[in-house]
């Protein structure tokens, strides 16, 4: 099971968290703080993965990939495959890179909800669902066809919504 | 310059209409990104907080402006602020009709609530009504939401609607119906246990994607329950074929591997089923046998199929076969210079010499390099090998190691972890008692506070026995070898109170047992402890108890007791004491020394710790006053049984310790205080091990039964008891340690088998060395190599001769390992810059040494667009192997060539390598050519972007950043 998702860049700022166990926020930041103290005392040319039981209790594993500024980072239990989630992770980049085309940290930042629409499609309730990007990305125009849909009867009129719609 | 940056930006922001958020949130995001402290960042979100309890609070809010205010609270709050105040707002998004303000209410109440929120009753409803509801994406929001927010008591109320939701003609639909239903099972098994069979039913689902999903509840039901799901295995092996057979859609293929994740979930789950069942492991053999030979070694998914492959070879019945094939694969794992291929596997071999030892050997050398690795994590991998495969012949080395390693690490946790794997080791196959007390001493001395005290009684009880065998004069050797290391060390500056705690109670016994140390020099040094820990009362009640067996074996032994002076204040200073513990004990010593030599040396022999107690537990001692109170007119005692007539003692007992929590009500009357025995009542005679407890009101019968109880239950029994136990003991050291004589006798015993193996297992390995002599290839230095020889049994000669054949094979792999391994991502990024360069009509030019041409570049941003396509890393990979000359290193790199163009044969490829090469080289070309839609253009735009906003605080231009967005 998954237990965890966090995107932070290399100065240590959040850009995504979501716990699939529920964790009161001062947790959450502290386990983020610990997270950040662990990845950043990291040389270049070492593996990806992290003993992660001294922040998150027995049984649990880390796994990060370093990409430009952002580091994401995975925490699960001995019911997954460290090098599969790497590929996870790898996955989930690809397809933020499909959605948002070239995405830069900015993206994670701005279409917050659609990163966590991404994540949702990807991993349900801590367990990964869908492991093709194709097949997310799929979900996700349809998602945002609905919605730009619905949105465009109920909420703006015609003039406001030309420039929302990308 | 400037100008085509204002451009870049102009462009970007164009184009980027993604961005829809207001100004507002921009700035706040830029604002944030510029903070130069975390007290400034903590000022501009207090700020912002206060901004938003204004606005969500206004009346009439535009649902849109709604939306934005409530994404900026899941901001805030990911930021580590409180946002408690808006969750009632997220709470009524979800109530609205609009699927995007509805979806966004979700999200954030996902994010903000737990299951037990006050909030969630007002959700229940809304969620009940989406279930139903017409819009599949409104129904899997609300399922979301399900996973999220039900807890125990409201899954009846969803529980109808989720399982209908099972047969829901979207996909989509059914694989988070799937996983709700899998979220309850967590939660309350008792609840959904009637609806399991649908996990089996969804198996047969026509899309891959449910099936895939419904392997994750099957692995965690297959995993609590192995024998319900045997008459499974024949479809898991039938799926597992098919999707290695390429028989699920393109759309799954990841990296050219066939649906990797769902065979590495359907290994997972073959690994649980076969586990020592052969008739269900041979099913597997075949398609296990198959995927190895399928699965693409260069790259990182593949490798992951290949790990997860030995995972199930290493757990299912074993098979010689797949067995090689395991150890071939692991070989390779560590031949890599990948840190993440080699960590694997260390990890595998882990598993994998759990059936077959033999194989660490041919890796010592790989494995000594790993725990030599600057890399944190892979020496720890490393270390849990080594534990798993410590023998009576490695054990010091290996011991000294991890003590080495202990010692320089700081991680609290860890450390923890690894002095109680030295300290498990080294009870177990200690080659001497020395060595064992060096290494005691050297675990309490650098994590004396992170041990479990148990581990220093323990080493006491150790010290007091010896190993067990009869003789007296080696075990006093050790005392008086363990006295001396602890004198020394009493000069130390800042000594573990566990540590400390030891070191007096072995003083105390042991200090003046030889006659090497007066009593004085041992009082002072005892005096000296107390005084420099004077406000650790557990280290001071140790010293004092100690101070007093020595005074107690002075006197016994005739001699004339004289206090120090520094002892007499400590004393002086200990009756006045608050804490009663140590006042008790102060008059103890005071009146201990005041007895006469007779009555001294019967309550405190020496060297008696571990002597028995005799125990009279039918307190016979007292039957002559119980006849006189008889005859006097009094009851007779009639026995717990008769009169409540129904619970017998024994179950009295349990439910005194473990049955209370159970019952609602406890008729039995409550546990006494414990008592202390007093030294000085009589022991009688009657030995025997078993013990009938007297749940008798009395207070003397009672203290009897609750300090014996450890002997008749097992070590493991009841800690909790033994613990006091041991805490009895500081005061009267003999009596208390009587007990647990035969466990400790047991582990010496062990010991003493240890060492007789030593011999033993000496003989085997080093004939099996023999065999591997041949297999060494590197030249290595003298140092590793006796590392490794220490480490796995062997002499120095086991390095001599490296064999011809490999030597050409080491070299090669290794180069083409190289080109493959160092830094993908920058690989791919230069690459792709060559590819950029290229006019887009010159497809079919794309040879393998496209990459090679192009010097590598370093553009951090260009990492980003790099992982666009992957895929290429195989292209080079191929690539690199042409460009190796060597024969053996193009034959092992063949797989990862010839897979490209599904060819299997391996004999063949060898003459066809060119040829394989290149179709391998051009289609990844290819196919990231044609893959490649974003360009350097768009990718430089977002860099000045980013950079101007703040993200990366090098170059703010906020003046400009306003113009644009006005």
């Amino acid at each position: 099971m998954i237990k965890a998702v966090m995107v932070m860049n290399t100065q240590g700022k959040t850009r995504l968290a979501k716990f699939y166990e529920y964790l009161p926020v001062e947790k959450q930041q502290e386990l983020i703080r610990g997270v950040f103290a662990v990845l950043c005392s990291r040389a270049e040319n070492v593996s990806n993965f992290i003993d992660a039981e001294s922040i998150f209790g027995p049984d649990s594993r880390l796994v990060y990939k370093h990409f430009a500024t952002l580091y994401f980072v995975f925490v699960f239990d001995s019911s997954e495959n460290e090098l599969a989630v790497l590929d996870l992770i790898q996955v989930f980049v690809e397809t933020l890179d499909k959605c948002f085309q070239n995405v830069c940290e900015l993206d994670i930042v701005f279409g917050y909800s659609k990163v966590h629409t991404i994540l949702d499609e990807m991993i349900f309730g801590g367990q990964v669902v869908e492991t093709s990007s194709s097949e997310i990305m799929k979900a996700i125009e349809e998602i945002s066809k609905l919605e730009a849909a619905s949105n465009a009867i109920t909420l703006i009129p015609k003039s406001a919504s030309g420039w929302r719609s990308r | 310059m400037e100008q085509l940056k204002t451009i870049g930006r102009e462009l970007a922001m164009g184009s980027q209409g993604g961005f829809y958020q207001s100004k507002e949130f921009l700035d706040l995001v830029k604002s944030i990104g510029e903070a130069r402290s975390k007290a400034e960042e903590d000022r501009i979100v207090l700020g912002e907080i206060e901004t938003l309890k204004r606005r969500v609070s206004e009346p009439d809010i535009p649902k849109r402006k709604m939306k934005e205010y409530i994404l900026r609270l899941v901001y805030v709050e990911m930021l580590g602020h409180d946002a408690s105040f808006g969750y009632i707002h997220a709470v009524k998004m979800t109530h609205d009709d609009s699927l995007l303000v509805k979806r966004t209410g979700y999200l954030a109440v996902t994010l903000f609530l737990n299951e037990d929120h006050d909030l969630i009753i007002l959700i229940v409803n809304t969620i009940q009504k989406d279930l139903k509801s017409d819009n599949y994406l409104v129904v899997c929001a609300a399922l979301n939401a399900v996973c999220k927010l039900i807890n125990e008591e409201t899954i009846p109320a969803v529980l109808p609607q989720v399982v209908d939701l099972l047969a829901h003609p979207k996909e989509a639909v059914r694989k988070k119906a799937i996983m709700a239903l899998h979220r309850f099972y967590q939660k309350s098994p008792s609840s959904v246990s009637h609806l399991v069979s649908n996990f089996r039913k969804r198996l047969c689902d026509n899309d891959p994607g449910v099936m895939g999903a419904t392997l994750c509840p099957l692995f965690e039901l297959v995993s609590t329950d192995v024998n319900s799901y045997k008459d499974l295995v024949i479809s898991f092996v039938s799926i597992l074929k098919q999707v290695a057979e390429r028989r699920l859609p393109k759309a799954y293929d990841y990296h050219q591997m066939p649906a990797p994740f769902i065979q590495i979930k359907l290994l997972k789950i073959l690994a649980l089923l076969g586990s020592g069942d052969k008739q269900a492991s041979e099913n597997m053999y075949t398609v296990v046998g198959d995927i190895f030979r399928k699965c693409d070694s260069s790259s990182n998914i593949g490798n992951a199929v290949l790990y997860e492959c030995i995972c199930c070879v290493s757990s299912i019945y074993p098979n010689p076969k797949l067995l090689e094939s395991a150890a071939d694969a692991i070989s390779r794992f560590l031949k890599s210079d990948s840190h993440n291929l080699k960590y694997m596997g260390i990890d595998a071999l882990g598993r994998l010499i759990k059936i077959s030892p033999e194989i660490a050997e041919q890796h010592q050398l790989a494995v000594i390099d790993c725990l030599e690795d600057p890399d944190d994590t892979l020496k720890r991998k490393t270390f849990e090998l080594l534990y798993k495969m410590t023998k009576s012949t490695n054990v010091e080395v290996i011991v000294d190691r991890m003590i080495d390693y202990m010692i320089s690490i700081n991680d609290n946790h860890y450390k923890t972890e690894i002095a109680s794997r030295c300290v498990e080791l080294a009870e177990q196959f200690a080659p001497s008692n020395q060595w064992f007390i060096q290494i005691m001493n050297k675990v309490f001395e650098h994590a004396g506070d992170l041990v479990n005290i148990k581990v220093a009684h323990n080493l006491m009880r150790l010290i007091a026995e010896g190993f067990g065998e009869d003789d007296d004069s080696a075990d006093s050797q050790l005392r008086s070898s363990a006295v001396d290391s602890y004198l020394h060390i009493l000069g130390e500056p800042k000594i573990p109170s566990v540590f400390l705690q030891l070191i007096c109670w072995v003083l105390g016994e042991y200090g003046t047992a030889d006659g090497k140390y007066s009593a004085s020099y041992i009082t002072g040094k005892l005096s000296d402890v107390a005084e420099a820990y004077s406000n650790d009362e557990t280290v001071k009640a140790y010293a004092v108890t100690a101070l007093m067996k020595i005074y107690a074996f002075e006197i016994a032994a005739g001699r004339k007791v004289d206090m120090l002076p520094e002892c007499q204040s400590l004393m002086e200073q200990f009756l006045a004491s608050h804490s009663t513990d140590l006042q008790q004990r102060a008059y103890e010593l005071q009146a201990v020394i005041g007895l006469d030599a007779h009555a001294v040396e019967s309550i405190m022999p020496s060297d008696a710790s571990c002597e028995d107690i005799e125990v009279d537990k039918a307190l016979s001692f007292l039957n002559g006053y119980i006849q006189d109170s008889i005859e006097k007119g009094a009851q007779p005692y009639i026995p717990e049984s008769e009169r409540s007539g129904m619970l017998n003692i024994s179950n009295f007992r349990n439910q005194d310790h473990h049955g209370a929590s159970s019952h609602g009500l406890k008729f039995e009357a409550y546990e006494l205080p414990k008592q202390t025995v007093q030294s000085r009542i009589p022991p009688a005679t009657l030995a025997s091990t078993e013990f009938v407890p007297v749940p008798e009101p009395m207070s003397v019968r009672e203290s009897y039964p609750t300090t014996i109880v450890p002997s008749a239950s097992s070590d493991a029994e009841s800690t909790e008891l033994k613990l006091r136990l041991d805490g009895v003991q500081k005061k009267w050291g003999r009596q208390t340690h009587s007990p647990a004589t035969s466990t400790s006798s047991s582990t010496s015993k062990k010991t003493v088998n240890g060492i007789k193996q030593v011999d033993g297992s000496n003989t085997s390995n080093s004939s099996t060395w023999e065999t591997y002599d041949s297999r060494k290839h590197v030249e290595i230095n003298s140092e590793k190599q006796k590392l490794a020889a220490s480490l796995f049994g062997g002499s120095s000669k086991t390095e001599k001769k490296p064999a011809t054949g490999h030597k050409i094979s080491k070299p090669s792999s290794h180069m083409v390992e190289k080109s493959h391994v160092r830094k993908s991502s920058m690989e791919i990024a230069s690459e792709k810059k060559a590819l950029v360069h290229q006019p887009p009509d010159l497809l079919d030019f794309g040879e393998p040494t496209v990459q090679s041409s192009d010097p590598p570049s370093v553009d951090p941003f260009k990492e980003l667009e790099g992982l666009l396509e992957p895929t290429t890393q195989l292209g080079s990979t191929a690539a690199a192997a042409t460009n190796s000359p060597d024969i053996m290193g193009l034959f092992t790199e063949t797989p990862g060539g010839t897979h490209n163009k599904d060819d299997s044969d391996i004999l063949s490829s060898l003459s066809k390598q060119p040829v394989t090469n290149m179709v391998g080289g051009a289609t990844s070309t290819q196919v990231a050519q044609s893959s490649k839609g974003p360009n350097r253009k768009d990718s430089l735009e977002k860099d000045s972007l980013v950079r101007q906003m703040g993200v990366t605080p090098s170059s703010p231009n906020p003046n400009l950043f306003k113009d644009l967005l006005g």
